[in-house]
Parts: structure tokens; sequence; C-alpha cells
């Protein structure tokens, strides 16, 4: 499976990742290499194998549906890059 | 002998008798620090609060109450997140985060008295087998052998060198595809990664989480299996935790392996395997034979797909894990133009915050999660990898109680050498380790001959799940038959 030059830009469009038009090309043909690399998947036989979903098999663990922790909003946005009155700001999102 | 160059074994007997404090070891590791900086090891280094810690573990060892690890200097890959010091994963997009909490695994070590040197150097987002992918720049492997300087490996690389160069008495890392055992085998030192389960993942900044798994470097087999115990625990925060106990794992050093079943399987002899990697596997079959071990050859015949099957699904689960950096609540945010919204920041953001290896990995991953190709790649991945485990439950089921097998496919590179080379190319150098990841089995490596050039080449033992303490005994049955006892050069 070959990656052009649309595939990437829609790729690196859904990953959110700003990437310069002329790095396209470059990137198609990175991606392309390694999509090749795993092209191999397609000599197994997998009928009727189910897709792992946990290595080992446990059941997930119930607990009351109480509230345990919290009350720290300080300590929430203490890392944040920009946050004012108590709340992450982010620039406009609704015109 | 300077104090830093103990066995965390040797120092917790010295401890005990009073030979020695806490304070004079975390000094003796700090000085070596300071004249260490060509290496390039640490991110963060922490000598104050290393200091306090000592002091406190000083009285405790005093008082009679001495875990194992207590007063013992470590250093902490830089991927678990400690409380009120820099964690950045190696990435320049976490720039200026200091988590507001600890992870389990270093809040396990702190409650056994274990103190903090500081954080090591990792590839960024424990992606990469070089350690060359971390913001900080390249960590150097303290093994020179001529006028290269060498990749430590990775992603743990900054761990395994600080732990190979005496830096630090052990160290943490942690492995999705080979990320310690590789950094092990690359310098010299032993490295082992518990079942799936056995080390909780809360705080560990994620990378893939149906495959990371965090374990200790340290300098012999009986280090790791002391550091081991105290790393495990069950954990309600990490819901794949294991609620299971955790054995004592050095009562399991023993030194007898006689009778045991080690299987050799012949789908590790890869194309192209240099022939000292092969001499050294085999030079390892025989000292498993004379402690009385039956070898048995064994297929595991999925072995050749587990690389393909990892890169689709430790690049989707990436891509996933790494969406939360958007520039929003913690690390870097990029500054907009006039008239930029707030796509335009989560794009721009990424783009300057990940590196050219994240990048790629996360658009893989997108890539084969979007819509028309979750099939094709994303499920048939995970069918492949649902066969991989099955080949180890076969054989394991079949009597075997190891696996002995390389751990690596060369021995450390230099610095650079692979710079150029296909990022497929460097994926090779988790041929033999990221098949324990997929079937989420336990796996140490143990430094077991120099190869021409004279640098460390590891044997690797896979263990059956949650039998971490046998594994670790025949890792030491290997070791004493190796009898490796080189140390690198000191250069630096």
């Amino acid at each position: 499976m070959s990656i052009d030059t649309d595939t990437a830009r829609k790729v690196a469009h859904l990953a959110r990742i700003k990437v310069a038009e002329d790095d396209l090309p470059e990137l198609a043909s990175e991606l392309s290499n390694i999509l090749t690399f795993m092209e191999q998947l397609g000599e197994v036989d997998v009928d009727g194998v189910e897709p792992m979903t946990s290595v080992t098999p446990m059941r997930l663990k119930r607990r009351v549906d109480e509230v345990t922790d919290g009350n720290y909003q300080d300590k929430i946005l203490k890392n944040a890059p920009d946050a004012r009155e108590g709340f992450f700001a982010v620039p406009k999102v609704v015109e | 002998m300077s104090l830093n160059t103990l066995k965390i074994s040797e120092a917790r007997d010295a401890l005990r008798r009073g030979d020695v404090t806490s304070v004079e070891l975390t000094q003796a590791c700090l000085s070596a620090i300071d004249g260490a900086g060509a290496l390039n090891l640490w991110s963060t280094p922490t000598p104050e609060l290393a200091q306090a810690q000592a002091v406190a573990a000083d009285a405790r060892i005093k008082a009679g109450d001495a875990p194992d690890l207590c007063g013992i200097p470590m250093g902490v890959k830089d991927i678990f997140a400690t409380k009120g010091v820099a964690t950045q994963a190696g990435s320049n997009i976490l720039a200026g985060f200091k988590p507001e909490y600890e992870s389990t695994v270093t809040q396990n070590l702190w409650d056994a008295g274990a103190v903090m040197l500081g954080k090591l150097s990792m590839d960024e987002f424990a992606m990469g087998s070089s350690n060359e992918t971390a913001c900080g720049g390249a960590a150097v492997n303290p093994w020179k052998v001529d006028e290269f300087q060498r990749a430590p490996g990775g992603s743990s690389g900054g761990s395994a060198a600080a732990v190979a160069a005496d830096l630090c008495l052990g160290a943490t890392g942690t492995d999705t595809g080979g990320s310690i055992r590789q950094p092990a085998a690359f310098t010299g030192i032993t490295g082992i990664k518990p079942t799936y389960g056995r080390c909780s993942r809360w705080g560990i900044v994620a990378y893939a989480s149906s495959l990371d798994q965090a374990g200790p470097m340290t300098k012999d087999v009986r280090d790791a299996a002391i550091m081991l115990n105290a790393m495990c625990s069950y954990d309600p925060k990490d819901s794949t935790s294991a609620d299971f106990a955790v054995p004592d794992f050095e009562a399991a050093l023993t030194g007898d392996i006689r009778g045991k079943k080690i299987g050799i399987p012949k789908e590790y002899r890869i194309d192209g395997m240099p022939d000292e990697i092969a001499a050294l596997w085999d030079d390892g079959i025989a000292m498993m034979r004379d402690a009385g071990a039956e070898i048995v050859d064994i297929s595991l015949p999925h072995t050749k797909y587990a690389l393909p099957a990892y890169y689709v699904i430790a690049p989707a689960e990436a891509s996933s894990n790494l969406a939360r950096y958007d520039g929003v609540r913690f690390g870097h945010r990029a500054s907009l133009a006039k008239g930029e919204g707030i796509d335009d920041m989560y794009a721009k953001t990424r783009a300057e915050g990940f590196g050219p290896e994240v990048q790629r990995r996360v658009m893989i991953g997108t890539y084969v999660l979007s819509a028309g190709f979750y099939d094709a790649y994303y499920n048939k991945a995970r069918k492949v990898r649902a066969l991989i485990k099955r080949d180890f439950d076969q054989v394991f089921a079949d009597g075997i109680d190891a696996i002995l097998t390389p751990a690596t496919p060369s021995s450390a590179f230099a610095l650079g050498e692979m710079k150029d080379a296909d990022p497929v190319k460097m994926y090779l150098n988790d041929v033999f380790t990221v098949t324990l990841n997929l079937a989420g089995l336990p796996g140490v490596s143990v430094p077991v001959g120099l190869d021409k050039k004279g640098l460390p080449l590891g044997l690797q033992l896979i263990g059956r799940p949650w039998e971490e303490g046998a594994l670790l005994n025949q890792a030491l049955v290997l070791e004493q038959a190796a009898g490796f006892t080189h140390k690198p050069q000191k250069w630096w």
C-alpha cells in the first residue's frame, strides 16, 4: 500500500500535526516504506482467530460507584500553559 | 574502592552492618555524576533531594527499620512521574512539566527508603533503540573501544549507561518492545521486564499501554531480584495491574536449574545473524546444559511477524495516548499568529513539540486506525498477536521452563551510525525482544561476553508468565557460568 501526498496530508491533519506542504512527499514516502514492512502480516492465516484484547485473561475489577478522589483544581491547573479563573484557557472555539 | 561501584546487595549488607552510611554512598554517586557530564545521561539531577532522602534513610537504618532498598541511591528514567521534579519523557512537548503526583513504581521505591539521584535520559516517549531521539541530545554509552562514541541503546539508554558507569546502584527502566533488555545488553548490565501487570503503569508516561511495563536495570541478577521486589505491587489505580501476591524473588535464587527444560527457538536464528551472536548463543546453550538443564529445540512459528505486528499495534496505541498533548493542560503550547484558532494551536504545538520519530509513529498509528484500514492493519495485527502468544502458550504447555535467545542482533552501534538508515532498519533492533511484549511474558537480558571490538553482548531468557523468580534463577546460572565481570574503561 503506497501513500500519496494527499493521503499524507489527510493523515497529518487527522493526527493534528502541522506538516509543511513541501515536506509532504518525503513524509508520504517514509510512511509508505513502513506500511510496506507491515504488509508481511498479509501472509498470516488468521481465519477464526479473535483479535487479542488483553495478554492476561483478567476480569476488570468492579468497585462501588462513588467519588474517592478530587477537589484539587489548583493542582490540575498548575501545569497549564494558560489557566485563568479556575479554567484552562484556549483560543476562541466558537465564533 | 569507590562506594558508587557497589552492587545493591553489597551496599544493603554494608549499610545494615553500619560499615557505611547512605549519606556517604549517595555522596559517592553524586560525585561520580558530577564527573560524568560527557555522557549526558541525566535530564534532571536531584542532588538536594538525594541528600535529604539519604539522611532520612540513615535514621531509618539506625532505627532497625530498613527494607532492602533503604539508603540505596537510584536513577529514575524520565518517563516516571515524580512529584515536583521535571518529567519530560525525553520530549520538548512536556517542557516545564512538573507532576503534582508520584508514579506508583517510584512511590514504592521511596517507601522502601531508596534515594533518588535524578531523572535519566531516554528516547522521546520511549520510541527508539538508540537514545538519540531524546530532547536533551543523545546519551552516550560508557563503553568506548575506538574513536567512536556509542549509543547505549534505547529507550532506557540513560538508565543503562548510568548503571554501567557506576553513577547509581540501580535504575528504573520501561520496556515496550525491548527498551530495558536492549540497552542492558548494549552496556553490559542486567535488565528484566516482568510479566505485563506486575508493575503498576500508573504515573508512567504512556507509549503503548498494552505493551508498556516497568522493570529494574542493575549490575547483576541478584540486584535485579531485589529491586524488582520493591517495584512490583498490585495497584487499583491501574486496571491492568495484577492482583497477585509478589513472591520473594531473591529467595528464588538457588543457582539450581537441574532438570529444567530450556527451549531454543529455531526461528530466532535469523538470516544474516552475525557469527559472533550465533557463537554467543551457542556458548549460552552449553552453559545451561552444563548446569544440568535439558536443552530442547522448539518452534515459535509466528516469530517473523512479531515486528510488523508490533509496529502496527504500538503506533496505534501511541497515536491515541499522545492525543493528550494538545497544548491545553500541560507542557508546550505554540504561540499563535493573529487569526489562528484552536485547530492551529493543536497542529502547531504538536509539530513543534514532537520530534520526527514520534511524529512518524503517531501518523502511522492514525493511519492504521483510520476508517477503511482498521480491519486491514490494526485488527489483523491483533489477530497475529494472538497467534504469537499461542506459540508461547504451546511450548510452555509442552513443559518448557524458559527460552534462551540472543538479546540483540549486534553490539552497540556508534552514535549517528543509524542516522540515515531507514526507520525500519532501526526497528530490527527489537527483533528478539518484541515478541515477549506482544505475549506479555517476562524476559531478562544478561551480559555474557564481549565481541571482537570489546563491546558487551547479552543473551535473553524468556520465562513463563508470573514466574520471574524462576526466570531470575535461570539468569543467575547463566551469569555465574559466563562470569562476565568486564567494566567500561573510564574515559569521560
